[in-house]
């Protein structure tokens, strides 16, 4: 009897035990669960090897639905089926009667799934909707990805979701910090069951492009693509770009108030008036009109940060400080809206969107949905691209030597999907496993009198000459991704400091350097060029000059009034000028600080 | 330092960044590929792991090794080899034996496996002489076939009894200490021995062997036997023997530079913290690499003074390295006129 011993938890906590068989039990509560006696939210498992039978009831476990199967047949019949299709039925209704339920990670161990009708034997115990609703929400939409390396798979997924689209319709009266729209998104033509059952063609996020596999020149070395100029100034992958700036007119302790206004030239900080030009009375900007980095928007002024500040004439007056939201630096567009509203707070706030109509160009990142990603290398006028023997001019170029060593042969399938659903214009269905067969799209080529393998004769744009090979040219699905060269090119020659260390500040938010690094440095020591050391670490960054003490080695002060260097420690007016990284000062300070006495020992330069 | 065509290293070349590069950045290739090994049934060391087993200069390798080559006149003889590859092994009692304690009774009973006992050629008197010199008059033994029967006084403390037992466990039958292991590998016509774990020191002794080829991957063990000169050419054969099975084509001389710098205040000193980074001169380079305040605070007690005469210390300042370009200087001599360069 003790051999059998099953302990039975709850919800993870033990709360008895069963002295049977716990198949006999995991049946026993399955069917009453079915039968609708139990709740369908509840889940059972039992792990023979440990002798332990869970009951789940607790939140937050993620279930999905199974068609249930009894006997080596599934529960959905045909004649259910029917029912659905009519509309007699509902889903609830399935789950009610015992012909779907859902399961747990935990139950999913006690169950044998098949995938297809087909594959059932009396052994299974569940069957699945679809062998394609394995996957993800977003893989689910990724056509022909049982052809793919699931690397692959799993580099389109991350690259759909930074596609640009048309996320939401009601962009135009949304005030989202930071969004893209497409200006012609459309519905990709190869598609997925999932585009049904998400809404995918509500929110297309790419274009179908007429792409060959060629190179053309260097250009499209290392996944480079080129890109035809005439589908980009026809619209292709043309994208808007919304930035939307707030402030908020403040409240300080004594009543006093932030104001919007065009400042008064009295104000401290005041920018000049060129600087206010673009703001009405309200200190407001007006809609359409173009701002670049560092144009105010919203005038502000913000009260003294003391009560009362004497002047020099000992007379009192409110000396109210410039405030004004501006522009960040390197940003541009068209002021597009603006919004005047109350903050959380019951504060006036503003909100100004700027638009920015971004065009395709050199370096922006695109990518299909097989992980071959690319940047465009080259912009190529039209008249120069290859042409097909049929006038065929294609909007890209992807480079063959993408294709074999990553063995997308999805991107191959989609390609030839797409051209045989324009066509013959019909949307082809590329899901995963049981999708459009490729086969079929031969015939449709061929009845439409194309080359059925896709591979059409070309002839160079530059030069006229017929090419030597057949090109594949095929309509893939290409999305727009968002990282854009114009929010990130960036460069400097002189700049800003930061306020501690006086080296150059870091990133392109702040006009940054480009750190020249502890390997970088050592690139250089292994070249013996201690010159150019010097040049980078000292010269170009945060030379200082500071005064020391050749008695005591400490550092020494100049004294203005008096027009000479002293020392502060021991008097001594014998002082050297020495050159040092501002850093270096720093850390001599710090070691001051935690009661250290660093001494400099001079020496003449000459020795 | 002469290179392949007869040419100098110039003076100011800056030899060890050259040398941690060479060695770096094939280092992270290795790491990449090497980890992939990972979970095979003989982890045996490879790759990165080993160089930071080398390099940080562990007292014992995590899988000591040695191969022992015979004497030419035994080497193609399979029997002798195997049979000297044998007496390499190390056999303690409880290897061989089942043993058990009866507090009650006071005694220890040893029951030593036959078959153990003929594979490696023992006889139970053997044994039994073994464990009397042990015992010495401790304890009464009695032997009968292969049962030994051990038996104590009937005061005899229990805490007595397992202390001893303990050490029982460990008595040395044959063999040779710390070698856990001894097999024997063809290598052409010829046979050597390759053992899991390593004692230099013994194996030397034996008079079958020829002392000049035996080769153990413990750095520390050639340091301790045969001093720090073939210690240094150990660390480069090891490193070496990594970087080729890797497929990593280093040249020789940076591995020597490393060995050289390791063993050059005569014991082996890892490369890091505890050993060349934090022996370095200058206070700022060492402060700069690690523990920062100890090496401020320690050098402010013993007024310690910088000569600013590393690549670091003079980064920080803001001066000219002394290394390449960096590292010449003139010099005048100044009055009656005159100007020549010193130095
Ligand atoms: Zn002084």
């Amino acid at each position: 009897m003790n051999e059998h011993k099953i302990a039975v938890y709850v919800n993870g906590k033990l709360i008895g035990q069963y002295y049977d068989s716990g198949e006999k039990l995991l049946n026993l509560l399955r069917e009453q669960r079915r039968i609708g006696r139990l709740s369908d939210q509840i889940n059972f498992s039992y792990n023979p090897k440990l002798k332990s039978f869970y009951v789940n009831t607790d939140r937050g476990r993620v279930r999905r639905p199974y068609i249930i199967v009894k006997n080596g047949k599934s529960m959905l019949t045909d004649e259910i089926k029917d029912q659905l299709v009519k509309g007699e039925i509902n889903f609830k209704y399935l789950l009610d009667n015992g012909i779907v339920e859902f399961l747990d990670a935990g139950e999913e161990e006690n169950a044998y799934v098949a995938l297809t009708e087909d594959e059932i034997t009396e052994e299974h115990t569940h069957l699945d909707f679809d062998a394609s609703t394995i996957y993800s929400v977003v893989t689910a939409s990724l056509p022909y990805s049982n052809h793919n390396l699931s690397v692959r798979n799993t580099m389109a997924c991350s690259q759909t979701k930074q596609a640009l689209g048309m996320y939401v319709s009601n962009f135009n009266i949304r005030m989202d910090s930071r969004s893209h729209i497409m200006y012609y998104p459309q519905v990709p033509l190869v598609q997925t069951a999932a585009y049904d059952f998400l809404n995918l063609k509500k929110r297309p996020a790419g274009q179908n492009f007429v792409v060959a596999v060629a190179t053309y020149y260097g250009y499209t070395m290392k996944d480079a693509i080129i890109i035809n100029k005439k589908a980009i100034e026809r619209g292709l992958a043309r994208t808007v770009q919304f930035k939307t700036y707030k402030i908020t007119e403040l409240m300080y302790p004594g009543g006093q108030k932030d104001k919007f206004q065009i400042p008064l030239p009295t104000t401290s900080g005041y920018r000049g008036e060129e600087s206010y030009k673009y703001l009405d009375e309200d200190g407001l900007i007006s809609p359409e009109v173009p701002v670049s980095g560092g144009d105010v928007i919203v005038g502000n002024t913000s009260p003294p940060r003391f009560l009362e500040e004497i002047s020099v004439f000992g007379v009192t007056e409110e000396k109210r400080r410039e405030n004004s939201l501006s522009i960040k630096s390197g940003d541009k567009g068209i002021v597009d809206s603006v919004m005047v509203t109350n903050g959380i707070d019951g504060n006036r706030m503003v909100k100004v969107r700027v638009r920015d109509i971004k065009v395709p160009e050199l370096g922006d990142k695109f990518s299909t949905r097989h992980g071959q990603k690319g940047v465009i290398g080259l912009i190529v006028p039209e008249e120069d691209m290859p042409f097909s023997e049929n006038g065929i001019i294609p909007d890209l170029l992807i480079n063959p030597h993408a294709i074999p060593s990553r063995m997308t042969v999805g991107h191959l399938i989609e390609m030839l999907g797409g051209k045989a659903g324009s066509v013959d214009a019909s949307i082809k269905d590329g899901t995963a496993f049981t999708g459009d067969d490729f086969e079929s799209f031969k015939k449709v080529l061929a009845d439409h009198g194309f080359d059925e393998y896709g591979e059409e004769v070309f002839y160079d744009g530059l030069t006229g000459k017929k090419v030597k090979m057949k090109i594949f040219m095929g309509v893939i699905y290409y999305q727009r991704l968002h990282h854009l060269v114009s929010n990130k090119i960036h460069a400097r020659s002189r700049g800003p400091v930061q306020l501690l260390t006086h080296q150059p500040t870091e990133g392109r938010a702040r006009e940054g350097g480009l750190r020249f690094g502890e390997m970088e440095r050592d690139c250089l020591v292994g070249y013996g060029a201690s010159m150019l050391i010097k040049e980078r670490l000292l010269d170009e960054s945060d030379k200082a000059t500071i005064l020391v003490c050749n008695q005591c080695g400490s550092t020494a002060v100049h004294d203005y009034i008096r027009n000479r260097n002293y020392c502060p420690v021991c008097d001594s007016t014998d002082v050297s000028i020495v050159e040092v990284s501002y850093a270096f000062k720093l850390l001599l300070d710090e070691i001051k600080s935690i009661g250290i006495f660093p001494r400099l020992i001079t020496s003449d330069k000459a020795e | 330092m002469r290179g392949k065509k007869g040419k100098f290293i110039v003076p100011g070349d800056p030899v060890g960044t050259i040398a941690a590069q060479s060695l770096g950045e094939p280092g992270t290739q290795m790491n990449m590929r090497s980890f992939h090994y990972a979970g095979t049934a003989e982890a045996v060391p490879t790759g990165l792991p080993r160089v930071i087993e080398v390099v940080d200069a562990r007292r014992t390798p995590k899988k000591p090794m040695m191969d022992i080559h015979v004497k030419e006149r035994y080497a193609k003889d399979e029997k002798k080899v195997r049979k000297i590859a044998n007496n390499l092994e190390h056999v303690t009692l409880h290897k061989i034996a089942g043993m058990m304690e009866d507090f009650d009774k006071k005694v220890i009973l040893i029951r030593v496996n036959p078959s153990e006992l003929k594979r490696l050629g023992l006889d139970m008197r053997l044994i039994r002489a073994k464990i009397v010199e042990f015992l010495g008059n401790k304890a009464k033994v009695e032997q009968r076939e292969n049962k030994v029967r051990i038996k104590f006084s009937k005061k005899e403390k229990i805490i007595n009894i397992r202390k001893t037992m303990n050490k029982l466990k460990l008595l040395h039958i044959k063999g040779i200490p710390r070698i856990e292991k001894a097999m024997i590998i063809k290598e052409g016509e010829k046979y050597f021995i390759r053992t899991g774990g390593s004692n230099l020191a013994e194996v030397i002794k034996l008079p079958e062997i020829e002392v000049g080829t035996v080769w153990t991957n413990d750095i520390m063990e050639v340091n301790k036997v045969f001093g720090i000169e073939a210690a240094r050419n150990a660390i480069v054969k090891e490193l070496k023997i990594i970087m080729d099975s890797q497929g990593l084509p280093i040249d020789i001389r940076w591995l020597l530079l490393l060995s050289d710098a390791m063993c050059k205040s005569g014991t082996i000193q890892a490369v890091g913290r505890h050993g060349l980074s934090g022996h370095k001169a200058g206070i700022l380079a060492r402060a700069a690499f690690e523990e920062t305040m100890k090496h401020l605070v320690n050098a402010s007690i013993k007024a310690e003074e910088d000569k600013l005469s590393g690549v670091t210390e003079n980064v920080i300042i803001g001066q000219i390295v002394p290394i390449g370009t960096g590292i010449v200087k003139l010099k005048f001599a100044s009055g009656r006129g005159t100007q020549k360069a010193k130095k």
